[in-house]
């Protein structure tokens, strides 16, 4: 009340008063407008709208568009669109619904299931539209429907096209599924634009990409009879397909790693070093997409949510592990930039360290110590008490800002929906989240990839790409190309990359060297998988599990492998001029040169030696990579 | 009028919908309007049982705001009244930065599981913000103090107005001008801003979108567009005309049963009550609507503070142009503005907001008692 004394508090009322009563006269005068073209309009005029309403014979309806289909970089196709037909009951025009449904069940298979759907879809819709009681009808179905059909007044067969993936599982993760429109969507929608469509993409490139493959609607003008039923049609302006997408993903090289993951849990990505395009995103177990398209049931959804293992959980993008000793070679690459060390400089590893003035002691996993080692011996025999040296002497800041330009501890942005970032501990992080300060010990436990330190498999194969290049980081991507069916015009997508900084060729060809050296060296974690054909370079990991989350109703034995550490490896080759960059994780596959090593090699003999004769490239594809 | 006394209320013991700090006519009026929205929408969704459960489900909710709100002594309100303006304001920002794409305009802010519409709040905030402002200094206000008004409107305004919402944006704008009205803005100043209104007409059309401009274009001609967005104003008064003085009937709606009439159970809910009880019907529901917005202005009038005066003035106010641009819309009055028609409409964001400010008028009466006490 900073004016109190020359407040006026009657006077105010009393202004206060007038401006009301003259608010509420303009609020009867504009309502008097209203009414008074009410009466207008249903009083003076009310014969002529009521003719008007009983000629009101021409109604517009939509023309849902015809979704983009999606190729792989081969132009195989890998979703499509196919017409299915549903059996539909229009309940306002039915008298008794149950004997109804009890005569058809006669005629064609209607189960429990059917029954359940129908009366669940039945609440969300109108009484006079059509609510499907049995979906995906065979041609005999119809036929045998088509013949009894005048028994059925109010029962229609309904075609539609529904999406299908022709490939079912083993591109379920990677091309994600459309599913019919829920409430919530509705609100974020157009609702114009959606008339006519029942379906919307919910999940991964189908969701990302929603805007480009859902295409225009169009609407017809038709003429129909007071009853509403469709005599003729007046006027159409057709709908506009949605637009193509081709993919960077090569589904042979997709199916031949669900092949090599078949039974495990984990997940695999491939990426071209040379574009950042995705050769192959895997993570299993899967599950079949063509499930969802058209409603799943709550049995089959239940099993899938609940199952131990999973399956609809995108570890590809979504599962966050740590990175282990994969990070090895980008730290040493970090101490190397920095200047914290040569590759002459030896460090000693006694089989511990210490910090200065703590009695903790940070363990190597080798016991008995590797003695003095070279970052190339560190990077090759994966010495734990190097790289918490290494750690603590760069410093987390320093080791934090390189480790986050190549893509760590951030989304990578890949036009792909729902990825996680992963985590990338910085002293901040720690203050904000935990309300701690950041110890010096936490720091050597980022050293070897442990910790709170987090990737998705995405991540560390977008970083090895960038280490295969030699520092180029591209940010990785899904689709080459969108193109427009009707006029053939295509539009590449641009490839968005920055430079890692490191003065220096030779320090990443040194790095490149220890990696090639963990595959063909006689100490390498993974030389097992060393071969004549393709040079592979690479680095091994083994992630400890902390928790399991949920274990009350599982049994011990399955528990106990639950228990085991996950198995990593990441890889690129050919060394040379590399084409292929990969991440493997096998969740509780114990050790990564066993487990996971092999798998790589896997995929780099696929992509590399199994391929056909150059395929012709996709209409339009710039020439990148291969 | 003796709905409009507050005699009984004082004379009889405190009972338990005072206690609550419930304004009794205001809660019947809105109870009624309410069942005859839900009748009308049974019909307008082809009597669809899932959608009227929805609908019946969100009353609840909006009324339990109501209540909740009306339990905040206007004292504290006026309190709060900057900081959730300024909350209001910050997350304008946030969503224009980083807003969900939402029909084609960013207006959401994602919240984890709950997704939020920061420009239905400032419905509420900036009249409370200026009535907090005006009522700090001497009234009518000076004119300096009428500036700072007007930038705490236009901060808001703009942020919404580029999202683009154009039916939010010119919702809290009115909400403004009814307080800055009932402030006491003098006849002169009135006039100045209505010229500049004029004036600024231009500029509003150079910055509208495609959309919005062609929707004042169909509405100045809606036959030059019959298939498109004109197609609207001339089904919806087609349903009205053809509804008579006593309607077709509850169900017997043509237009709106044989899908001619678009939007039937959202903002052109009110069409189908034309078509269907005529212009009788519509005249009851106007007589509640009416009764409803009277007793706002007798709550603002009789509040204490000119805090609580002004706030309860412009939320009324708000009411009714809600009512006023959605009626007016439907018979063809007004330009297509996705406005929907208060308590009536399907759909539960504006319901809330609404709702909220009859908990306001609630609190601004009930506690008026509590203090003569």
């Amino acid at each position: 009340m900073l004016d109190a004394k020359f407040n006026d508090p009657r006077g105010e009322a009393r202004l206060f008063t007038r401006r009301v009563i003259l608010s509420g006269l303009v609020a009867i005068l504009c309502l008097a407008a209203v009414v008074a073209r009410l009466v207008y309009l249903q009083v003076f005029n009310s014969e002529h709208y009521r003719t008007l309403s009983e000629d009101n014979r021409v109604r517009v309806e939509p023309l849902p568009p015809m979704r983009g289909l999606i190729y792989d970089r081969n132009n195989v196709l890998l979703a499509d669109n196919v017409p299915s037909y549903s059996l539909q009951i229009i309940p306002g025009k039915v008298d008794d619904i149950a004997q109804t449904i009890d005569a058809l069940s006669r005629l064609i298979n209607i189960n429990d299931v059917d029954r359940q759907r129908f009366e669940r879809l039945r609440r969300q819709h109108r009484r006079f539209d059509g609510v499907p009681i049995r979906l995906d009808l065979s041609d005999t179905e119809r036929a045998r429907f088509a013949v009894h059909s005048h028994r059925f007044p109010g029962v229609q067969i309904h075609a539609e096209l529904l999406r299908y993936y022709p490939f079912g599982v083993d591109t379920s993760h990677v091309l994600g599924y459309v599913g019919r429109i829920n409430e919530r969507e509705m609100e974020r929608i157009d609702p114009s634009a959606y008339a006519g469509t029942s379906h919307i993409g919910k999940i991964g490139i189908e969701k990302a990409y929603e805007d480009a493959l859902h295409g225009k609607v169009g609407f017809q003008q038709v003429e129909i009879n007071a009853r509403g039923r469709v005599l003729r049609t007046l006027e159409e302006q057709l709908p506009t397909s949605g637009e193509d997408l081709v993919l960077f993903l090569d589904i042979d090289l997709q199916q031949d790693i669900m092949r090599a993951m078949a039974g495990k849990r984990g997940a695999v990505v491939a990426i071209d070093p040379n574009s950042g395009g995705v050769l192959a995103m895997v993570s299993t177990p899967g599950f079949d997409a063509n499930l969802f398209v058209d409603g799943i049931s709550v049995k089959d959804y239940v099993a899938l949510r609940d199952s131990i293992d999973k399956p609809l959980y995108n570890r590809a993008v979504r599962g966050q592990y740590p990175p282990a000793s994969t990070i090895k070679p980008f730290i040493g690459l970090g101490g190397l930039a920095s200047g914290a060390i040569s590759f002459r400089d030896g460090k000693y590893c006694g089989g511990y360290f210490q910090l200065p003035g703590h009695s903790h002691r940070y363990r190597c996993w080798k016991r008995s110590g590797h003695g003095t080692l070279t970052v190339t011996d560190a990077v090759v025999q994966s010495c734990d008490v190097f790289f918490y040296r290494l750690a603590h002497d760069m410093g987390i800041e320093r080791l934090d800002r390189f480790l986050a330009d190549f893509g760590f501890g951030a989304k990578t942005g890949i036009d792909f929906a729902d990825e996680l970032g992963g985590l990338l501990p910085t002293p901040e992080w720690k203050e904000r989240v935990r309300g701690r300060p950041w110890y010096p010990g936490e720091t050597l436990i980022v050293g070897i990839g442990q910790g709170a330190f987090l990737v998705t498999p995405l991540q560390l194969a977008a970083a090895t790409a960038a280490m295969a290049n030699h520092g180029t980081y591209f940010q990785p991507r899904m689709v080459q190309a969108v193109r427009d069916p009707s006029t053939g015009l295509v539009h590449t997508t641009e490839a968005v990359s920055h430079r890692i900084a490191v003065d220096g060729e030779a320090k990443w060809q040194g790095i490149v060297d220890a990696m090639a050296l963990v595959v063909e060296g006689s100490r390498g974690t993974a030389r097992r998988i060393r071969n004549r054909l393709i040079r592979i370079a690479g680095k091994t990991g083994t992630a400890q599990v902390f928790t399991i989350g949920q274990t009350e109703r599982y049994n011990e034995a399955q528990v106990a492998e639950r228990m085991r550490d996950h198995a990593l490896f990441i890889a690129f080759a050919p060394i040379e001029a590399p084409q292929i960059a990969v991440a493997v994780i096998v969740e509780n596959g114990r050790h990564g040169g066993s487990t996971a090593a092999p798998i790589a090699r896997q995929v780099i003999d696929s992509y590399l030696l199994k391929r056909r004769v150059e395929p012709p490239p996709p209409p339009g594809a710039d020439a990148d990579g291969d | 009028m003796t709905l409009f006394s507050d005699t009984l209320s004082e004379d009889s013991e405190r009972g338990l919908l005072e206690r609550l700090h419930i304004d009794w006519p205001l809660l019947l009026g809105i109870l009624v309007l309410c069942a005859c929205g839900l009748a009308i929408l049974f019909s307008a969704t082809e009597q669809s049982t899932g959608q009227v459960e929805r609908q019946i489900f969100r009353l609840g909710l909006a009324l339990g705001v109501m209540i909740l709100i009306a339990q905040i002594h206007p004292e504290h309100l006026r309190r709060w009244s900057p900081l959730l303006f300024l909350l209001g304001v910050t997350m304008l920002v946030a969503v224009a930065m980083t807003g969900e794409i939402g029909k084609g305009a960013q207006r959401w802010l994602n919240l984890g599981v709950l997704r939020f519409q920061p420009s239905e709040l400032l419905k509420l905030a900036v009249p409370m913000m200026l009535a907090w402002f005006f009522s700090g200094g001497t009234l009518p206000p000076s004119l300096p103090r009428i500036l700072v008004g007007v930038i705490i409107t236009a901060v808001p305004v703009l942020l919404i107005a580029q999202q683009p919402d154009l039916g939010t944006a010119l919702m809290v704008t009115s909400a403004a001008l009814v307080v800055l009205f009932m402030a006491g803005l003098s006849w002169r100043l009135i006039a100045v801003l209505g010229g500049l209104a004029a004036g600024g007409a231009p500029v509003l059309w150079y910055l509208m979108h495609d959309y919005q401009r062609q929707r004042v274009l169909t509405f100045l001609d809606p036959q030059s567009d019959p298939l498109g967005a004109g197609y609207h104003i001339i089904q919806s008064q087609i349903a009205i005309g053809s509804g008579g003085i006593y309607g077709k009937g509850w169900f017997h709606g043509t237009q709106s049963h044989l899908e001619f009439l678009p939007e039937r159970s959202t903002d052109f809910i009110f069409a189908v009550l034309g078509e269907e009880f005529g212009l009788v019907g519509i005249l009851v529901v106007l007589a509640v609507y009416l009764f409803i917005i009277f007793r706002g202005l007798y709550i603002a009038v009789h509040a204490h503070n000119s805090f609580s005066r002004l706030l309860g003035g412009a939320i009324t106010m708000v009411f009714f142009v809600y009512l006023f641009v959605n009626t007016g819309m439907v018979v063809g009055l007004l330009p297509v503005v996705g406005v929907p028609l208060p308590l009536i409409s399907y759909g539960g964001t504006s319901l809330v907001t609404i709702m909220a400010g009859f908990g306001i008028l609630m609190s601004i009466q009930t506690s008026k008692y509590s203090q003569s006490r």
